[in-house]
């Protein structure tokens, strides 16, 4: 009798902060399994941004560094520059990168900085208690948008991940979700690809993860997966945006 | 015959493998763990149709979940 799944090595066996049904930790887990299948956590480092990431220090045996609110993509820069034979990574929500660091990830993306970005969308400030975020959708309520997001006042969702894909710099960029076994499947192979092309020093790439929310949301685990399949996934589709084959830099 | 280990302790009870297990070998427990989570439970009764296929381990957003085969 073999053991065929276990803990992934680079994942510490301690219990994770998040809530019950919290997908952070499944987007965890393929980062920690992406890390050991391409034997890089000896070089590896983390960037957390602020959010429910912010922890991420506890769960990988990796190095860490805590970057202020949005600011990841900035403090990647600075490291992958300092040191780069490392892999950097950063780990941040939507309310951190598409609100608060916007710019940060833009430009880093737009001087094709050779990080990754792994972004969690979950499509409300997760940490802060469940605020309207630049990602929140159409008539969706939060504490911040009580009867429901307005284009007339709030504008509409942003799209990260095309976004991104129109910049230059960027080698990857995709979006999965990790509602099914079939879309975990499929963001696994994204995380591997990401971290595969920053090791070949093709570019800025970034992975955006749907993600769900149900303590914000106002919903049980398995009704925040049926909302992300009926209303994230119409309005984020999923796909490849870009990807580089070659080092085509201009 | 392939069979899975949850860890009662770590699991939080969000029931994402008892909606994807194809062969319904898992179900909600009577019995809260010392966190007061009802967590998830192998039905031992019915091992004999798990298939090792991974699927709720692949889902445990706690990595909760050992497969054995």
């Amino acid at each position: 009798m073999n053991r065929i799944f276990q803990r992934p090595a680079s994942l510490l066996d301690r219990p994770t902060h998040f809530c019950p049904g919290c997908t952070h930790g499944i987007a965890h887990r393929l980062i920690a399994e992406a890390i050991d299948e391409l034997g890089i956590r000896e070089r590896t480092i983390g960037i957390p941004g602020v959010g429910c990431c912010v922890f991420l220090y506890h769960y990988f045996p990796i190095d860490v560094l805590e970057a202020p609110h949005g600011r990841a993509p900035a403090c990647a820069t600075g490291m992958k520059r300092a040191q780069p034979d490392k892999i950097i990574f950063a780990y941040q929500g939507d309310g951190d990168m598409a609100a608060i660091g916007t710019s940060e990830v833009i430009h880093a993306a737009n001087r094709g900085e050779n990080v990754t970005v792994f972004y969690i969308n979950n499509s409300v400030y997760g940490m802060t208690g469940g605020q309207m975020a630049p990602t929140t959708l159409l008539g969706q309520q939060t504490t911040t948008s009580p009867y429901g997001r307005d284009f007339k006042s709030e504008g509409y969702p942003i799209r990260m991940a095309e976004m991104l894909a129109t910049l230059e710099g960027v080698c990857y960029s995709t979006r999965v979700a990790l509602h099914t076994p079939r879309h975990v499947n499929q963001a696994r192979k994204a995380v591997i690809k990401a971290l595969e092309m920053q090791n070949a020093e093709m570019g800025f790439s970034v992975v955006e993860m749907l993600s769900t929310c149900n303590t914000n949301w106002r919903v049980t685990p398995l009704e925040a997966i049926d909302m992300i399949e009926n209303e994230m996934i119409p309005y984020y589709p999923l796909g490849v945006f870009k990807e580089r084959t070659g080092k085509d830099f201009l | 015959m392939p069979y899975i280990v949850i860890d009662s302790e770590r699991c939080k009870g969000c029931y994402f493998c008892v909606k994807y297990c194809p062969r319904n070998v898992i179900r909600e427990s009577t019995m809260h763990n010392k966190t007061g989570y009802f967590p998830a439970e192998f039905i031992h009764e019915q091992e004999d149709r798990c298939t090792g296929c991974k699927t709720c381990a692949i889902m445990c957003p706690d990595t909760a979940i050992e497969v054995f085969k």
